[in-house]
């Protein structure tokens, strides 16, 4: 074989690389599903506890977020539509869109957190030891499961953003735009993951 | 490598092939699957060293009673580490980084995996994995809470921890990467006309082990994480006194380590069901059999995981349920043992040293599976559970079962990798005095267990002395195997003789290429029409 | 093979879907507002079944795309389910 016969990578397989995004979704969903599986155990134990617990989180703002993160899932979803049309202005504004949208639910995120924390509310805190164990498990899970999320937050951005720039470049456009697509299917991911936080912490009390 | 005839000058090998990158850049920028492979072979050899010397400080120090060598902090923290570096840097990753990374495209058609340079990746977590393992033995002190990390112990204890379980959590990635390139690179990369049931039973252990990887690794990393935010930040989440629940982290542990095994055994499986028909010249008997019980063992192998637990206080619909589901998973490593055998019946078979280790692989693999079923039925568990008993079975399984299969492999795949011979007779030696030695070793162990002897103790009751005795004896035995096996084979790679084309008349693609393959392995995409395991 | 994952979804499409999904999750505020007492659980979780599956059908395209990431993606929410069933023969029976 000549040197010149480099390399494998050349060859591109949008399929292929659709199939291992839904693979990494699937170990993902499975990294959330273990928490869970620790949220289901101990809801089950501590029923009281969590109920009362349930009752400290701001409905308001669970659901301002909520419907923020509805709203950007379809506005990347969207995206993917607009790169295929090859609307390249229409592309970026709704990628844009998503980035904006993501930002305001960490800012939310930020404040609902500072303020659960200068009520004393945070793991290890003297009012948490008090309040009793079923709260100690509520708030430890409440803190470790939606920071986990806002980290997949982040990771999605970072992965939208580089979609961004790369369309803004046009080195993704209308016949390769599998990395927008796969960037909004791990987008919906994370929409995915809250849709089940979001009860499970602020609503069922 | 120097090219001695004129078909090799025209014909450049993967090892020649170096893309202008000098010196170490060859191998560590490399994304050709088959060179990664080899990454993964050398690193894991360096651990498989570090891991035997800690196996042998302790089997010196239960030659006697009392304290020999090493008192009890120092023996908890060895065993520790020796359970970590063999499980997550060693037994998991073996076979599928290894030889599922350097086969699976060969035997399926293709040029490469379907993300080569993710998967080059993938090796560079695996070195990162490692390092954190290497920096938990500084500081305060190696790891002492066994490579299970229980919950509560593991955020109380004072020693170095939390680099292990990290450790272990970034392998865990490492792992759950290379699943996923597999599964991608069998899905859309086999070669025209290689219909699933045409497909080698090498790669079909492969697919079986990429989805235990995927689904299974993602818990335990979770579960780590949990224990490093108990640690670090106070949450509660096991802690007794928080209201936590000790058991849920062993029901979330095993969730995945009880798979792990898995990942262990099905490739060692696929390794065995290519060495046996080719050695008896024979089709392998019940294809879709095995085919259908590598996915069955994938499958229920991922709920069974309680039976680590019987004597932990579960419910007693949890204890029977997970007793019956072990019982399953049986079944169909049964029919494995079934297939290999029925092949191997009235075919013409060489007893070359590749289908040495085969056969040796099914009579270790039997007394592990059987040994299992002891510590599956409820009854005999409770008499046997943290005993050296134990500790028998699952060398038997995970050392006996995927150290044979590797073994097994290299010696079979060697000609492929390298594109020498070994020497035959030294093999045939180091395979029957490691033999030996492994049987010597654990053999004793089951005895003991059933007498009564506790597991991860430094020291032991008089009455224990004389078996324990024989045990070390066969551990130096089987580490003189293991040094004419692997001094053979660095050796042989070095400097063997030139293998003949196809030496064993293997049928699968891999022996229909020039060995050692070149950078794309397949001069054009070769097109599939019969089935494999074909002979004539 | 290659056509089916061209396929374009129409932006009224997902401008309805969001309108559906804004629906749901205000039904399930409301709903969970009053007290259904032990039904409130069910009820939630049923809500956020929907919504997701809206998400995976519409959103993540498995609606339109080839047949093997439908079955895959069933597969994994079954063997999830499956865990948690299994964790609860202990918990449950404790």
């Amino acid at each position: 074989m000549s040197e010149t016969a480099v390399h494998h990578d050349e060859h591109r397989d949008d399929l292929g690389s659709k199939l291992g995004m839904w693979l990494f979704i699937f170990t993902e969903l499975l990294l959330f599903g273990g928490l869970f599986i620790v949220y289901a155990v101990y809801r089950h134990a501590n029923q009281e506890a969590f109920h009362l617990a349930a009752k400290q989180l701001d409905v308001t703002v669970g659901t301002i977020n909520t419907v923020i993160l509805l709203i950007s899932s379809m506005t990347i979803a969207m995206s993917t539509t607009a790169i295929q049309k090859k609307d390249k202005k229409l592309t970026l504004i709704l990628i844009g869109i998503t980035l904006i949208l993501a930002l305001v639910f960490l800012v939310n995120k930020y404040f609902e957190w500072s303020g659960k924390i200068s009520h004393g509310l945070y793991p290890g805190s003297p009012v948490l030891e008090e309040l009793g164990q079923g709260d100690i498990l509520f708030f430890g899970l409440y803190f470790f499961m939606t920071g986990l999320h806002a980290v997949h937050i982040i990771v999605g951005m970072v992965f939208l953003g580089v979609g961004f720039m790369r369309v803004k470049n046009d080195r993704l456009s209308f016949d390769n735009y599998q990395l927008l697509e796969n960037g909004g299917l791990y987008w919906h991911l994370v929409d995915l993951i809250w849709i089940f936080l979001f009860p499970l912490f602020y609503l069922i009390t | 490598m120097t090219s001695q005839t004129s078909e090799s000058k025209v014909h450049k090998t993967y090892l020649e092939e170096d893309m202008g990158r000098k010196g170490i850049f060859k191998w560590i920028l490399s994304t050709d699957h088959k060179r990664i492979a080899l990454l993964y072979l050398y690193s894991m050899m360096v651990w498989f060293t570090v891991g035997v010397v800690l196996g042998l400080l302790m089997k010196l120090e239960l030659i006697a009673p009392g304290k020999t060598l090493m008192g009890p902090q120092a023996y908890n923290a060895t065993f520790t580490v020796h359970g970590v570096i063999m499980i997550f840097l060693i037994v998991i990753p073996g076979l599928p980084a290894v030889f599922g990374n350097f086969l699976l495209p060969i035997q399926i058609g293709a040029k490469d995996v379907a993300f080569p340079r993710l998967n080059l990746f993938s090796w560079y977590i695996y070195v990162l994995g490692s390092i954190l393992v290497i920096i938990s033995l500084f500081g305060n002190g190696p790891p002492d809470t066994g490579w299970t990390f229980y919950a509560p112990y593991s955020f109380k204890t004072g020693t170095n921890m939390l680099p292990a379980a990290l450790g272990a959590f970034v392998l865990g990635f490492s792992s759950i990467l290379t699943g996923l390139n597999f599964i991608v690179t069998i899905h859309r990369m086999r070669a025209p006309g290689m219909t699933w049931m045409k497909m080698p039973l090498f790669p079909w252990s492969i697919y079986g082990t990429a989805w235990i990887q995927l689904l299974a690794t993602p818990i335990v990393g979770i579960t780590l994480l949990m224990v490093a935010g108990e640690r670090i930040l106070g949450i509660g989440f096991f802690d007794p006194a928080k209201g936590g629940d000790p058991l849920l982290y062993q029901h979330l542990f095993w969730i995945y380590s009880h798979p792990a095994v898995y990942i262990m055994i099905l490739p060692a499986m696929g390794a065995i069901s290519e060495i046996i028909p080719t050695f008896t010249r024979k089709t392998i008997f019940g294809y879709k059999a095995i085919v259908i019980s590598t996915l069955a063992i994938a499958f229920v192998g991922y709920f069974v995981w309680a039976h680590h637990m019987f004597t932990s206080g579960m419910s007693g619909t949890a204890l029977f349920t997970f007793s019956i589901l072990t019982f399953l998973v049986a079944i169909p490593s049964a029919i494995k043992v079934f297939n290999w055998i029925t092949t191997m019946h009235k075919g013409s078979i060489s007893t070359e040293v590749p289908f040495q280790w085969a056969a040796s692989f099914i009579f270790i693999f039997m007394i592990g599976g059987l040994t299992g079923l002891v510590l599956g039925a409820l009854a005999t568990d409770v008499h046997l559970h943290d005993t050296a008993f134990v500790v028998a079975h699952f060398h038997f399984i995970v050392f006996g079962g995927v150290g044979f299969a590797f073994f097994g492999a290299i010696h079979y795949w060697f000609p492929v990798i390298y594109g020498r011979m070994y020497d035959n007779s030294w093999a045939r030696t180091g395979w029957i005095v490691f033999f030996i030695g492994f049987v010597t070793l654990y053999g004793p162990m089951f005895y003991l267990g059933m007498k009564g002897m506790p597991r991860r103790y430094f020291d032991y009751l008089e009455e224990f002395h004389g078996p324990n005795i024989i045990s070390t004896f066969g551990a130096l035995v089987m580490i003189t195997g293991l040094v004419i096996i692997v001094t053979n084979l660095i050796k042989s790679a070095r400097s063997g003789p030139i293998a003949p084309h196809n030496p064993w008349g293997g049928t699968n693609l891999e022996w229909r290429i020039k060995s050692p393959p070149s950078l794309e392995n397949f001069d054009e995409i070769p097109v599939i029409d019969k089935a494999t395991y074909k002979f004539d | 093979m290659s056509d089916s994952s061209h396929h374009i979804v129409s932006y009224r499409t997902y401008g309805l879907i969001l309108v559906l999904l804004l629906c749901l999750t205000g039904i399930s505020v409301a709903v969970t507002q009053i007290e259904l007492t032990r039904w409130t659980m069910a009820v939630a979780l049923l809500l956020a079944s929907t919504k997701s599956f809206i998400v995976l059908a519409i959103f993540m395209h498995l609606k339109f795309d080839e047949k093997i990431f439908r079955v895959m993606v069933a597969f994994v929410f079954l063997v999830f389910a499956a865990v948690i069933i299994v964790t609860f023969l202990d918990y449950a029976f404790r």
